[in-house]
């Protein structure tokens, strides 16, 4: 019997977000809410090895009321207990308040009844820091391995598993004793289709609430604004590039186009440097 | 007071990683821009570099050829290959022993992996894939902070983060997001080696196995031509078309997410916000309608060509030139073209 335990955030699609072309800001309306992507992968393979080894999993997330959504997603395709760290005290954190936040949780967790593995996204589609969860690893004296896309092997008696990532010089195979915390690509598991009972379930599912009390007492210096050393000095939109010229095929034809691209390159160092070299 | 700006060196099995020497660069300018405190308060500023491994302090002569005036070395078995907690473990004892006020990491994998590690152990702040760093003053604090530059949301909005209340202020930064600094050929530098006691337990994690894997070692970030295919392309066999390309113009195959998320090539090829960042001299986006996490991904290159049948495909937005019209077209079209040339020049 296996226990997991994944953490996941939600998040805008940042896929839809569009920006103001008037006033430049964020168009956050109607840009729906959903589960972090990488974190549903890895809910995804925790599924798995339950399937395959018995137990259980149980999901933790930290953010306001409306990220039960994302719990309940989890508890479809395959989670048992789901989690909500909200509490308006966090408001405000960092990468490393949250990695405080989210440590303590799955320590508290771990006490009552033991891990044996921890998995996170590699990264939140919104931030994209893949800061957190290595920051929580840290903290709980855990072994990590980030960018895992295939888990090998969980030995259950031997207390190891077997892990795949892939690094720039190609496919790292680690060897980690239990607990171990993963971070995780798409490719760790396929999203399953969820039965029918489990999709009732979830849709009934009310997830646990945790505040900043109780059942974990956080710190309050390391929780929210005062326990985050980072902060946002300013924001703004991307640089507006001008736009080069554009010759339409349609008025011109294939073959005077290209003849006009290629006048074009020809004409920058950049590009003549490469094609002569 | 000696104000140290700190640059991770990293290697693998003895080579320097090229984002080493852009960071160096990158310390430089920062120290610069400190020569006004610098003149003012009487204290002196130095850029270091940070090397672990194995066999390794050769390398330490690269990293003062591009700026580094002195270079702290941790050379043991242990560090052979790279490993969380024992590279953590060194990284932190030593910021300890020095207190840098400034730390970058390249934003690579095994950057990535120890940064997280090494800003939490020591409870500091890290701004990750920064796009632009500089020393400036931020909410009244006396002296000049790093502004860490960094797009969020999918490259929609656009960051500046601040560290005031921690040292050191961290942050990574991709390959290829800064210049490489010129090279000089003779250096003078300090060389100083550390040692770092590693208790078995921290070994507790091993690499098994290496395998080579086919299509990672694209290097797209050093890339001089790269010709990138989206969804635009219809289907997946319509990158053999954007690989033909490439090949004729002696460049490698780049791809837009939607392409990636829809299995149509692997991961290694990604340009963009959850990519590479890439800065050729010569980029062709064919089919790729231009979302914003694209954009930021390649916008630096040095010649845009897009090709697209939509007019207002946001692309074009950052095109050196556009072609409108059917790519299945045009790219033959280019392709015929350029043999030609080559024809015409042999």
């Amino acid at each position: 019997m296996i226990h997991q335990l994944v953490s996941v955030k939600q998040v805008p699609d940042t896929t839809n977000i569009r920006i103001d072309p008037e006033t430049g800001s964020l168009i956050r309306q109607g840009v729906p809410a959903i589960l972090n992507p990488y974190d549903a992968h890895a809910v995804a393979a925790a599924a798995e090895w339950k399937e395959k080894l018995g137990g259980k999993i149980t999901v933790i997330t930290m953010g306001p009321s409306a990220a039960e959504a994302a719990l309940r997603e989890c508890i479809e395709m395959g989670a048992d207990r789901g989690i909500l760290i909200s509490d308006r005290k966090f408001a405000g954190s960092d990468t490393l308040a949250t990695s405080y936040v989210l440590a303590e949780a799955i320590r508290a967790i771990h006490d009552e009844d033991p891990l044996d593995l921890v998995l996170f996204g590699k990264q939140a589609i919104d931030g994209d820091t893949a800061q957190v969860g290595p920051g929580a690893a840290v903290r709980l004296g855990w072994p990590l391995i980030t960018y895992a896309f295939n888990i090998r092997e969980i030995n259950l008696d031997q207390r190891y598993t077997l892990v795949e990532r892939r690094t720039e010089l190609g496919i790292e195979v680690i060897r980690a004793p239990l607990p171990a915390v993963l971070t995780c690509e798409k490719e760790i598991a396929e999203i399953p289709y969820a039965p029918l009972p489990q999709l009732i379930a979830s849709l009934q599912y009310e997830p646990e609430l945790w505040s900043a009390e109780e059942p974990v007492a956080y710190d309050v210096t390391q929780i929210g604004l005062k326990g985050s050393p980072t902060w946002v000095a300013k924001t703004g939109t991307p640089e507006q590039h001008q736009p080069g010229e554009t010759i339409d095929v349609d008025e011109v034809g294939v073959k005077q186009a290209v003849e006009d691209v290629m006048k074009k390159m020809l004409a920058n160092n950049s590009v003549v440097s490469v094609l002569e070299g | 007071m000696t104000r140290r700006f700190w640059v991770f060196l990293e290697q693998t099995s003895g080579v320097l990683h090229p984002v080493a020497g852009e960071l160096l660069g990158v310390a430089c300018r920062l120290r610069s821009e400190i020569a006004d405190e610098l003149e003012e308060s009487g204290d002196d500023a130095i850029v270091e570099g940070i090397l672990v491994g194995h066999n390794v302090t050769d390398l330490a002569q690269q990293a003062m050829q591009f700026g580094a005036d002195r270079v702290y070395v941790v050379d043991a078995p242990p560090f052979r290959h790279y490993l969380n907690r024992p590279y953590t473990e060194a990284l932190v004892s030593l910021v300890k022993k020095y207190e840098p006020e400034v730390f970058l990491v390249g934003a690579t994998t095994l950057g990535r992996d120890l940064a997280g590690a090494v800003a939490t152990s020591l409870k500091t702040g890290l701004t990750a894939d920064t796009t632009k760093l500089e020393m400036g003053i931020a909410r009244k604090n006396p002296n000049k902070l790093l502004l860490a530059t960094r797009p969020a949301f999918g490259g929609n909005v656009i960051a500046t983060i601040v560290c005031d209340s921690r040292q050191p202020q961290m942050a990574t930064v991709r390959p290829r997001v800064f210049d490489m600094p010129p090279c000089a050929t003779k250096v003078s530098g300090e060389v100083i080696q550390e040692t770092i006691e590693i208790p078995p337990e921290m070994m507790a994690v091993e690499v098994v196995e290496v395998i080579a894997e086919e299509g990672s070692k694209v290097d797209i970030e050093y890339a001089d031509v790269i010709v990138s295919g989206g969804k635009g392309l219809g289907n997946p066999d319509g990158f053999q078309l954007i690989k033909e390309l490439a090949d004729e113009l002696g460049g490698v195959v780049g791809a837009s997410r939607a392409a990636v998320d829809g299995g149509w090539i692997s991961y290694a090829h990604q340009v963009g916000q959850t990519g590479k960042t890439v800065r050729p001299k010569l980029y062709i986006a064919a089919g790729i309608s231009g979302a914003i996490q694209h954009k930021v991904g390649m916008q630096d290159s040095d010649f845009i060509l897009a090709i697209n049948s939509d007019p207002s495909a946001p692309i074009f937005e950052v095109a050196t030139v556009g072609i409108v019209g059917d790519l299945y077209e045009v790219i033959p079209a280019m392709i015929e073209s350029l043999r030609e040339r080559k024809g015409a020049r042999a």
